[in-house]
């Protein structure tokens, strides 16, 4: 499948069998974000930063994998994943973040500005919790029109400090809107581990909000499918929220660069052993593994093509898409 | 038949509620979010009836998470809806400013040219005895924002039409409503539509030898001191800019261009203003034009007080802008 000649906003493996449709999916993250890693490391270097996911696959392709194009989704600062798994074009991604005129926003938003509201993704996001509020209200608005699409908020643990977050649960649970609160605990916060951060579990906190709590193993791509599955319905039909807390692992620091000083080899070391994409591999028959590998390599290497044959973003963009033109 | 258009005495608030209704009435994406805008009604009764009228999903009582209720806005707005998000007191805002600022304004730029019809109004000024906290005219800081659009009626007329013209905008709107003003009377064309456009300036006094900028509560005060002045022989041009971003600069840079001289009267405090803006923006592109220095007619820089007598003590008057004019002279 080619995405680059394609006009479709957003494009999804489909004819596959689901378990190797998600797994082709995370192979995709995968490869997306290792592939600009290597960029942002190389001479010309990738004119953002760059908050890598790696590692934390599952939770992204667990939840968004069987959502419509109508369901809507807000992401974070590290949402590559999750825009791709909601159906972003792996080409004009590569091309936003490598700050091309066919990116999403002109190439000058960058990784942690793109929002593509025809898919449902109403945005990655430079605040953290930033897109808390805007879930909520985006549900509220399905709410009001009496859609049965949901929306799903992706945020760290991080966030879960952020008082938008316990706004948010109380307003969802008093007006039961369908959402779904999706906390991927990567571990990190930051520059730091989780001490500095966050007080008891998260899950647990949906209790106080009278919100189903559920926690779940976020490397485990079933796993996750069958929770945010059951939250998903929960919300479709009108029961209200849910506040899942999917543990996972970053495998990288902060953001590319950063030599992540705040933990231990060993550290490192037992927690990418959880590595999803390989535990979701072992299930699978090989053939048809390589096959999903190989279409993966192909549709990476097509995107990043596309991306650098694209022109770089010059002054005019500045200038686009503040107001509306008379 | 007579070609003139009848007026009928209206309350500010009443603009302002009237249209909320004609909007929710003709369009059925319009919705209403706010702390108590529906079963109270809201605090000066200005929603009073609505959530009867458009039920109660449509006019919605939020708890009191202003960073949510804004988040209503923007995710509302942005799957469909046209929503109003009441803020109520103007100073409440600073509790909703990443939604505000760095979502709501950046949409459009992030999403290269999606809409987002988003409505915000909010209660400004030293009009009650409500305090430091409750009193704030901190329009500038929204007008310094790419991607905001900021409307500031002084008037039942402007209130209804500009607040009409806001909610059928593809992008967010802030309303500033001036509290001193709500239970003043002005008079309202009675039209079937009545739409203030957005970006334009209103003069509401020609004159020839000043030009007086004036924003909501302080539009009247100018207009008497006009009167107040033409008995002078001073002849003062009046104009309110009715939306203060983006400025109506062909209007008011053209008077001041034709006048030479610049008084800019607020009830936001001086420093990094619109007055400030207005007035830098003359020096810049009517310098040699200019008979005098522009000069700005602001609160003293200092808080609001709770008492009555000392909020009218610190916000200038008719008398305060006349004196800035004479002294122009």
């Amino acid at each position: 499948m080619t995405l680059s000649d394609s006009d479709s906003p957003g494009a999804r493996p489909d004819g596959a069998p689901s378990a190797l449709s998600r797994y082709r999916a995370m192979q995709l993250c995968r490869r997306f974000e290792e592939t600009v890693h290597e960029r942002f490391h190389s001479d010309e270097g990738v004119p953002g930063p760059l908050h890598l996911a790696i590692g934390q696959e599952a939770v992204a392709v667990g939840a968004c994998h069987d959502l419509r194009p109508t369901d809507v989704i807000t992401s974070t600062h590290r949402g590559h994943h999750h825009c791709l798994a909601k159906g972003a074009r792996p080409d004009r991604m590569m091309a936003e973040l490598l700050g091309r005129r066919t990116g999403y926003s002109h190439g000058r938003g960058g990784s942690m500005h793109v929002a593509i509201p025809e898919i449902g993704l109403l945005g990655t996001n430079g605040i953290v919790g930033g897109g808390i509020p805007i879930a909520t209200g985006a549900a509220y608005g399905l709410q009001v029109q009496e859609r049965d699409d949901v929306v799903i908020c992706f945020f760290g643990e991080g966030a879960s400090a952020e008082g938008v977050f316990h706004e948010a649960l109380n307003l969802a649970a008093l007006w039961k809107l369908p959402i779904v609160f999706l906390c991927e605990n990567n571990q990190y916060v930051e520059l730091a581990a989780q001490d500095l951060h966050v007080a008891g579990e998260i899950w647990k906190r949906g209790a106080g909000y009278d919100v189903p709590g559920v926690h779940v193993d976020g490397n485990d791509i079933d796993a996750v499918t069958a929770a945010v599955d059951a939250a998903v319905a929960r919300a479709r039909a009108g029961e209200g929220p849910t506040l899942i807390e999917a543990l996972t692992f970053r495998w990288f620091g902060h953001y590319a660069g950063d030599k992540a000083a705040f933990r231990t080899d060993e550290e490192v070391e037992t927690g990418r052993a959880g590595d999803p994409v390989a535990r979701a591999r072992q299930a699978l028959d090989p053939a048809e593994v390589a096959a999903a590998d190989a279409a993966v390599e192909a549709e990476i290497a097509a995107a990043l093509e596309f991306a650098l044959a694209s022109p770089i973003s010059g002054a005019d963009v500045l200038y686009l898409d503040h107001q509306a033109t008379a | 038949m007579s070609t003139e258009t009848a007026v009928k005495a209206t309350k500010y608030w009443q603009g302002i509620s009237q249209a909320l209704v004609e909007e929710m009435e003709r369009d059925e994406r319009v919705v209403l979010v706010g702390e108590d805008v529906g079963r109270a009604g809201g605090p000066y009764g200005l929603t009073r009836g609505l959530q009867d009228r458009f039920g109660d999903t449509r006019v919605r009582d939020t708890p009191i998470s202003e960073a949510v209720l804004m988040g209503l806005g923007v995710g509302g707005g942005a799957v469909g809806l046209r929503p109003i998000v009441e803020v109520m007191f103007f100073d409440f805002a600073m509790l909703m400013m990443d939604q505000i600022v760095n979502q709501a304004a950046k949409y459009r730029y992030f999403t290269a040219g999606h809409a987002l019809p988003l409505t915000i109004r909010a209660m400004c000024g030293a009009g009650g005895h409500n305090g430091a906290q409750h009193s704030q005219n901190i329009e500038a800081w929204f007008c310094a924002v790419p991607g905001l659009k900021v409307v500031m009626p002084s008037n039942a007329r402007d209130a209804k039409g500009l607040l009409k013209s806001a909610v059928r905008d593809d992008d967010p709107v802030l309303v500033i409503e001036t509290l001193g003003l709500l239970r003043d009377k002005f008079d309202v064309p009675q039209v079937d539509d009545l739409l203030i456009p957005i970006g334009v300036a209103d003069v509401r006094r020609a004159g020839d030898d000043v030009t007086v900028v004036a924003t909501g509560r302080m539009v009247d005060r100018a207009v008497a001191a006009a009167e107040t002045l033409a008995e002078e022989g001073i002849s003062v041009e009046v104009i309110d800019p009715r939306t203060i971003a983006p400025l109506d600069t062909d209007t008011i840079l053209g008077s001041v261009a034709r006048t030479g001289r610049l008084v800019v009267a607020q009830e936001a405090l001086a420093p990094c203003s619109v007055g400030s803006e207005i007035c830098a923006l003359a020096v810049e592109q009517c310098f040699a034009e200019l008979k005098a220095a522009p000069v700005r007619v602001t609160p003293p820089f200092v808080n609001v007080p709770t008492p009555l007598p000392l909020v009218e003590a610190r916000v200038p008057q008719a008398d305060t802008i006349a004196d800035a004019v004479r002294a122009q002279f």
